[in-house]
């Protein structure tokens, strides 16, 4: 069947611009930073990232991103899934407000949240009673990730949640099934691969922010030092080498978690082909 | 929409045809608040400047974090002076040849037109009752600063700590280490900023003190209002200087070392001065000091020259990765 | 066509996802942005009108615009050319591809903006001969153009190309076999499929760019009136205690993103007037409910 159908045009044209664009823009700088901290050898730049205050900050940062990330993924799906589907008054208004994250610098929200946040702030004062501490601890650095990712997972569920043929959830519900069944065998593996792309955008912009986290964080080595700091400090003693060393091993680590994350979307991608998701539901009674 | 990449580029010619007309302007690259201070400081100067050559000059302005607005300069920002605030700033740039190695000597006072100190924020009327550094190592005394290892405000307040503690009585290295250990333990964050640090103690209502520059003191009571704080000095506290050098690179390039020279000169006139004493800057010039005396208390000071040999050293010494702050945080 | 019950939550469903949803958004979205305004308006409307006149915070907000605007085409060009390639298409290498085009956001913007400067900076690769030919890429406007294409290259093929897997090519292939050439099947089937994302993806890139602190700052220079845009002047103004002004410039980029939003509607309005002409039959439009 697959032989008869024509193929689609323009794949060499897309892909060698692509290619092309790619590695100009991207793949150029960044073999540059890699090349600037090469001399430093493997083993050089292995001890910068072992040091104990490094490793902790590694683990601030992927830990509190993977957090920010999940957080994002779960509510995101709910937002998303509001958004698209129910009607409540404000809604154009809600819907604008999920892109402000993007368009506030970084700092701004840095220091608004930590306002918030602070013992003496809106939110604070009602958390400070109970022993939760936001505002200079680590979990104030997931509140800031949240808040910095969240338009990711919510703007890459719209398009496709708006896709979902409405067809294809009654013809399953005529078939019998409930509207949990449609969602998990229908909706969600529709959306699943574009929950995981948001997902994983998420976790990479997290990993990488700076701007926002140093006004909430608190800074305290080993406790809430986060690796953008670490390499902010190299700068700041003129450590271009240093720097650019931490900031290869931060790639190479966000490489080799997106790698998976991508990997695993296509993956599933694959296992339900969104296109024929009549067959998932039709396979045990046909019409 | 066919003319759009054509308005594009007429707004990008636009936007970069003010750097064009080199010889009549120079850019004046600073640390992030000495914005007041300048932009008091150009007019007249412009107008001296005028007057003496019949030249119209254009001065910018850059602001930013120290160091990252040397390493600009280094990194090619045209920059035909730099007022920063840190010496070891402009060591970074003399290494990289762009100022004269002996750029301290090319101007009186080690090239600093005027001076600040660091000095203590308390809560109105004191009521941990802080009085000097020993205090700030109190258990139970919570201190705000920026990180001292990141910024130019918490290094200049980590020296200070550090100056104290080897100037009393039996005091050395170790026991100064060991202060300063004490005080990094009572700060509850390092703040990002100096700015940031002001926020976090005026505004958050964290914190027992805040340790900043006097001359910031007057900031936050702009901002804030004069009635809720206490300024406290120390006995003994550092002298901050605020350095400032021809980038000789880029003025022979542009033609603009007369200017570049005059501009930095004319700080050190009566009406520089005046200007700098009335942005709370400590003025070298002891007749204006003295006309504003009553803003400037008596204080006792060291120069990071005096104590640590030079801001290079100080900075190795104690701030480089594995200098003095670190090990403060290596666990035993 | 019969209404089924099962294509709906039941209510009380509805009601706690509404709950969650709006919640979260409660804490994470709307109470920041109210605090930005609440600072920015804290001495008044006048005070916020008149921090907004000054030439320097004026000049700002046309840079941003700019910049902005410079970048956008860059974008939806590489956005719908990786997309297609990447969804339509099956080949070797494709979840590294996807990774390579993920990874700018794993950059940190600092690192992003001193990448830039390892290449075109004075010491850089390309720096003694850009100096020798007087071409000005670093701290001027082309730097700062060139690092928020770093910062934003993601998004818009990010966003397509979930949209466009999910969609198939079924579409397309019926579109040629009916005869239809390359560039009509494009117009005329794939680019009002993708519309909404393509919208989405335009939204989110024209945001960060004109948010985007920390990449551009490296670039930039900081000369006022010349090379600095709104989020550099926020922080500028924050550091000399200008409360007012930062955050008058921080609603400001706040307002900017809204602004898409009324782009946003006005598209949606007029789609859904076309389709409405064309048939009552179609799927209900999205952002209605």
């Amino acid at each position: 069947m697959k032989a008869s159908r024509p193929v689609l045009p323009g794949f060499g044209l897309a892909l060698g611009y692509t290619l092309v664009y790619l590695s100009l823009l991207i793949l150029l700088p960044l073999g540059g930073m890699v090349l600037k901290s090469a001399h430093l050898g493997l083993a050089g730049i292995l001890e910068i990232a072992t040091d104990e205050r490094a490793l902790a900050s590694l683990r601030v940062t992927f830990g509190t991103s993977l957090l920010a990330a999940t957080l994002n993924a779960g509510f995101g799906l709910v937002v998303a899934w509001i958004l698209v589907r129910y009607p409540f008054p404000g809604k154009r208004f809600v819907d604008a407000l999920v892109d402000l994250p993007f368009a506030l610098p970084t700092a701004v929200a840095g220091i608004t949240l930590t306002t918030l946040y602070a013992g003496n702030g809106w939110l604070g004062r009602w958390l400070e009673p109970f022993g939760i501490k936001v505002a200079y601890t680590p979990l104030g650095i997931v509140v800031a990730l949240t808040f910095i990712t969240l338009p990711f997972v919510v703007r890459t569920l719209q398009p496709v949640l708006e896709d979902i043929e409405a067809e294809v959830e009654e013809a399953a519900a005529s078939l019998g099934a409930s509207r949990w069944q449609t969602f998990v065998k229908i909706i969600f593996p529709t959306v699943f691969p574009a929950l995981l792309t948001g997902f994983a955008l998420a976790f990479a912009r997290a990993i990488g922010e700076y701007g926002s986290v140093i006004f909430i964080a608190g800074n305290l080595p080993l406790i809430s030092e986060i690796t953008p700091l670490l390499i902010i400090s190299k700068l700041e003693q003129y450590d271009v080498a240093g720097a650019t060393a931490l900031a290869v091993v931060m790639l190479a680590l966000s490489f080799v978690l997106l790698l998976g994350i991508n990997l695993l979307q296509w993956w599933a991608a694959n296992r339900h082909r969104p296109t024929e998701p009549l067959n998932v539901a039709a396979g045990t009674e046909s019409p | 929409m066919k003319n759009l990449p054509q308005f594009l580029a007429g707004l990008l010619v636009a936007l970069a045809a003010g750097t064009v007309q080199a010889d009549a302007t120079l850019l004046n690259v600073s640390y992030d608040v000495a914005r007041d201070v300048f932009k008091d400081y150009n007019p007249p100067f412009q107008k001296y400047w005028q007057q003496k050559t019949g030249e119209n000059v254009e001065i910018k302005q850059s602001h930013g974090g120290s160091s990252k607005q040397v390493r600009a300069v280094a990194d090619g920002l045209e920059a035909g002076v730099v007022t920063m605030n840190q010496a070891n700033d402009i060591e970074f740039l003399a290494d990289k040849g762009l100022v004269a190695k002996d750029w301290a000597r090319k101007f009186p006072n080690n090239a600093s037109p005027y001076t600040s100190a660091m000095i203590f924020i308390v809560r109105k009327g004191n009521p941990k009752g802080i009085k000097d550094w020993s205090d700030l190592a109190r258990p139970g005394i919570q201190v705000i600063l920026p990180h001292p290892k990141n910024t130019g405000n918490g290094r200049n307040s980590y020296l200070s700590a550090w100056a104290w503690a080897l100037r009393q009585p039996g005091g050395n290295e170790r026991t100064a280490q060991d202060f300063v250990g004490k005080v990094l333990k009572n700060a509850p964050l390092f703040a990002a900023g100096g700015r940031d640090a002001t926020t976090t103690f005026m505004q958050r209502r964290m914190g027992d003190v805040l340790i900043t520059f006097e001359c910031e003191a007057e900031l936050i009571a702009r901002e804030f209002g004069k009635g809720d704080f206490d300024l406290v000095y120390p006995s003994l506290t550092l002298q901050t200087e605020f350095p400032v050098a021809v980038v000789e690179k880029v003025v022979d390039k542009k033609g603009s070392r007369k200017l570049a020279q005059a501009y930095l000169e004319h700080l050190w006139s009566k009406e520089g001065q005046e200007n700098a004493a009335q942005n709370y800057l400590r003025p070298r010039d002891p007749e204006v000091l003295k006309k504003y005396a009553a803003q400037f208390p008596a204080v006792k000071t060291f120069t990071v020259d005096e104590v640590f040999g030079g801001a290079a050293k100080a900075f190795a010494a104690h701030f480089k990765d594995g200098g003095s702050f670190d090990q403060i945080y290596q666990r035993k | 066509m019969k209404h089924c019950r099962a294509t709906e939550e039941p209510v009380w469903v509805r009601r706690a996802l509404l709950a969650v949803g709006l919640g979260f958004l409660l804490f994470f979205l709307a109470l920041p942005l109210l605090a930005v305004f609440t600072e920015a308006l804290a001495r008044g409307w006048p005070a916020y009108v008149e921090a907004l006149k000054e030439a320097e915070t004026r000049s700002a907000i046309l840079l941003t615009v700019v910049i902005a605007l410079a970048v956008l085409p860059f974008n939806i060009l590489f956005g719908v050319a990786a997309a297609w390639a990447i969804a339509k298409f099956d080949f070797r290498g494709k979840s590294l591809l996807l990774t390579l085009i993920d990874l700018p956001f794993a950059v940190s913007p600092v690192v992003a903006g001193l990448v830039f400067i390892l290449l075109f900076g004075a010491q850089g690769t390309f720096g003694p001969w850009l100096s020798a030919h007087d071409i000005k890429i670093i701290f001027a406007v082309p730097g700062m153009i060139v690092a928020t294409l770093f910062i934003t290259f993601p998004f818009i093929a990010r966003e397509l190309i979930p949209l466009m897997q999910s969609q198939g090519k079924e579409e397309e292939e019926a579109a040629l076999s009916l005869g239809a050439s390359g560039w009509q099947m494009f117009w005329r089937v794939t680019l009002p499929n993708i519309k909404w994302g393509l919208l989405y993806g335009v939204i989110l890139a024209n945001a960060r760019a004109m948010g985007e602190f920390g990449a551009v700052s490296v670039v930039s220079g900081h000369i006022r009136g010349e090379t600095n845009t709104l989020p550099l002047h926020v922080e500028i103004l924050y550091n000399e205690y200008n409360q007012i002004g930062a955050f008058a410039a921080a609603s400001v980029l706040a307002l900017l993103a809204l602004v898409t939003l009324a782009a946003k509607t006005l598209v949606e309005w007029r789609m859904h007037k076309e389709t409405a002409m064309l048939t009552a039959d179609l799927a209900p439009e999205p952002g209605e409910g």
